[in-house]
């Protein structure tokens, strides 16, 4: 008997690809994808439920499906096309209950993989400078997506203590990016000119999307010969950029700002409702994160194919903005070249 | 003597292998005369040189080593190579195309850039000497643990230009500075750029397994912040923290003495009002600050002395040690002790506070 996968949040670019891939696979059997509307991308042959997953039609989903495996990727801090942050956290939290309550309840599921972020972590000049999984936080996160992450895998732990049976992985992404990436931090790249808090270069790790896809079906597979994957882990791209390195790699020149100036200018925009750039965000390009993947790497026996930077430079193909690094280093280049046909008669001025 | 051409023999001793460093002295030194030596205490103001293309020795200078070939000879090939490497530096820069660690630790901008800023300061300003530099292991991770004192940490960013320029081995010291630093805007960037992070257990630990070089004030604040006449006693050494990571990663503990600093900001009074105000552990008053206004900030010219003590080996204890309060203590005393008494005879040593 193959296996029986249930999506949750395919109508977003990350579940509808996770949907195509894991079609793909030998071993599935059936893949059900379930969302709250239609995707507007095809889901490659998959089945797709219409239902809302903050209903209690999730539970008669499941029990009709027999799923064995439930892949919950509808933890997400932006709402899909026009909604709003309360119905996008009463999806992250009210629906993660609701799946959660459907999944204790069905004798079927074996397997259970949460998308979170590590956003858990918040941001705070007084945290070590890389977060394990272990790592407490100085100071939760008071509100937005980090509060709905940490309060879903709160619900998450309850659940694997009530259904041992059942493995339960906990992926903590980095910021994801990708050619296709919807997240809040890809539309701040997308800026023209990049506002910066001054005074503060915070260090940022990205997973490229190819990745997330892949780690995903690690986890919603049974583990590799040595390798276990159920717990909670941290999935990053190795090493940092900070976003100093970003702007100039993107080519986008930047404005720093006055810390209270941008929380200020942050909740007016919030307010006017032109766009959810939430306090953890300015949190986090103000004070940075970086998350360590020792686990991810040793335990779950996965290796990111981009690394941070490459995630980036893949982001950033053919998004160059205003001064692109190549004419930039042109320019250097060819005062370089000046100079070099100049120095015939530098030495002798500095000889004297 | 106005318009004699100066070659800085001396300094080149001390760091036989920066080429460049003596380079670029060797070019402004043109009509500014040489500070010091490495040995000299009191240095004549007098040019102590020989006029540019002419190799020889100076008064009391070294013979033998070759900076009147490197600073004559290869004057036009070494100004074209610099601009090159600087247009490439800056192309690198410009086009985000360099590399920091996950602490964000920048070490181009470190080498090139930030290190130059602070190196007049280290030799010309307080004409820091360093000793016992050849305790500081060559590989792998060691815990360097300094007194702490001056009002501003300036003795944290000397120490690191000390091992920086001094090593043989050319190694980097990663400082772990208070969790202040890195609330306040621009410190905290550059801090991170300069390799510091955050005094925490955590941090310390992973750099130390990373093989790093770690250096640690555990006086924190109370050193720091301390009272004129306090100056040279050291205060508690935190909860003794700094040991059990030492222990946990099995590096040497290298105890650090630096002389000079304290008298740098004679805090003569601390403002508790303005301090609670602005958020900061203290808020000094010298004879100069703030009645002074910014200028009252600057720091007096005292004669410095970095010296590095007797590495302290902890790889010999048992893993579970570093949980055994006592050992701690006892570890944590002897470490502070031999910084005290290294202190002390340093100031018996020490002629004059300025010279």
């Amino acid at each position: 008997m193959g296996k029986v996968v249930l999506v949750t949040g395919v109508a977003r670019q990350l579940g509808g690809r996770f949907v195509r891939r894991v079609q793909r696979d030998p071993d599935v059997e059936r893949v059900v994808g379930v969302d709250a509307v239609a995707p507007e991308h095809h889901l490659g042959g998959a089945e797709f439920v219409q239902a809302d997953i903050r209903q209690s039609a999730i539970g008669r989903v499941l029990a009709e499906t027999r799923a064995d495996t439930v892949v919950h990727l509808d933890v997400t801090g932006t709402p899909l096309g026009s909604g709003s942050r309360t119905s996008v956290k009463e999806t992250n939290v009210i629906g993660t209950m609701q799946l959660l309550g459907a999944c204790q309840k069905s004798p079927t599921v074996r397997r259970l993989v949460v998308k979170s972020s590590t956003n858990v972590y918040g941001s705070a000049p007084r945290d070590p400078a890389v977060c394990t999984e272990t790592t407490a936080p100085k100071s939760l996160p008071s509100g937005g997506f980090a509060k709905d992450a940490v309060e879903v895998e709160g619900y998450v732990r309850g659940f694997a203590r009530r259904r041992p049976d059942v493995s339960v992985t906990v992926l903590r992404f980095a910021n994801i990016l990708g050619p296709a990436a919807d997240t809040p931090l890809a539309s701040y790249f997308g800026l023209p000119v990049l506002p910066t808090v001054f005074g503060y270069d915070p260090r940022l790790q990205f997973v490229h999307e190819d990745d997330v896809i892949e780690v995903l079906r690690v986890c919603a597979d049974e583990p590799r010969r040595g390798t276990l994957n159920s717990g909670t882990f941290n999935i990053a791209g190795d090493g940092v950029l900070l976003l100093s390195q970003c702007s100039r790699r993107l080519g986008r020149p930047t404005v720093p700002l006055l810390l209270p100036a941008v929380t200020w200018a942050g909740s007016l925009v919030r307010t006017l409702g032109m766009t959810d750039f939430s306090p953890e965000q300015i949190r986090l390009l103000t004070h940075g994160r970086a998350v360590d993947t020792t686990q991810m790497r040793e335990t779950l026996g996965f290796r990111p194919k981009y690394s941070t930077a490459g995630a980036f430079a893949d982001f950033a193909r053919g998004r160059a903005g205003l001064l692109p690094p190549e004419a930039l280093a042109g320019a250097v280049d060819r005062i370089a070249q000046l100079s070099l046909r100049g120095s015939g008669h530098l030495p002798t001025q500095s000889a004297n | 003597m106005a318009d004699a051409k100066v070659i800085p023999f001396d300094d080149d001793r001390s760091r036989g292998s920066r080429g460049a460093g003596s380079r670029r002295r060797g070019s402004s030194a043109e009509s500014a005369p040489v500070g010091d030596g490495p040995g000299g205490e009191v240095q004549p103001l007098p040019v102590r040189g020989a006029a540019a293309g002419d190799p020889a020795p100076g008064p009391d200078g070294p013979s033998g080593d070759p900076p009147a070939a490197e600073s004559g000879g290869g004057e036009d090939g070494g100004l074209e190579r610099r601009v090159a490497a600087g247009l490439s530096f800056l192309r690198r820069r410009l086009t985000g195309d360099y590399e920091v660690d996950d602490f964000g630790y920048d070490a181009e901008l470190t080498d090139q850039v930030l290190m130059s800023l602070l190196r007049p300061v280290y030799e010309k300003y307080f004409r820091v000497e360093v000793k016992g530099v050849e305790n500081i292991p060559a590989r792998g991770g060691a815990l360097i643990v300094a007194n702490h004192s001056g009002t501003l940490p300036l003795d944290g960013l000397m120490m690191q230009v000390a091992v920086h320029d001094h090593h043989p081995a050319d190694r980097h010291l990663r400082l772990l500075a208070a969790d202040l630093v890195f609330v306040l805007p621009v410190v905290n960037e550059l801090a991170r750029k300069l390799g510091h992070t955050l005094a925490c257990a955590e941090d310390a630990e992973r750099l130390l397994a990373q093989g790093e070089l770690v250096g640690v004030m555990p006086e924190g604040f109370k050193g720091i912040g301390k009272p004129f006449g306090e100056r040279y006693k050291l205060q508690r050494f935190g909860r003794g923290g700094f040991v059990s990571t030492a222990l946990r990663q099995g590096v040497p503990i290298v105890p650090c003495s630096i002389v000079g600093a304290e008298e740098i900001y004679p805090m003569i009074g601390n403002s508790k009002t303005l301090a609670r105000l602005l958020g900061f552990p203290y808020f000094p008053l010298t004879p100069t600050f703030p009645w002074l206004g910014p200028l009252g900030a600057v720091p007096l010219p005292t004669k410095w002395t970095i010296q590095f003590g007797e590495p302290i080996p902890t790889d010999g204890y048992a893993p579970e040690a570093a949980e055994d309060p006592v050992l701690m203590f006892n570890l944590t005393d002897q470490v502070r002790e031999q910084i005290q008494h290294t202190l002390y005879k340093l100031l018996v040593q020490r002629r004059s506070v300025f010279f």
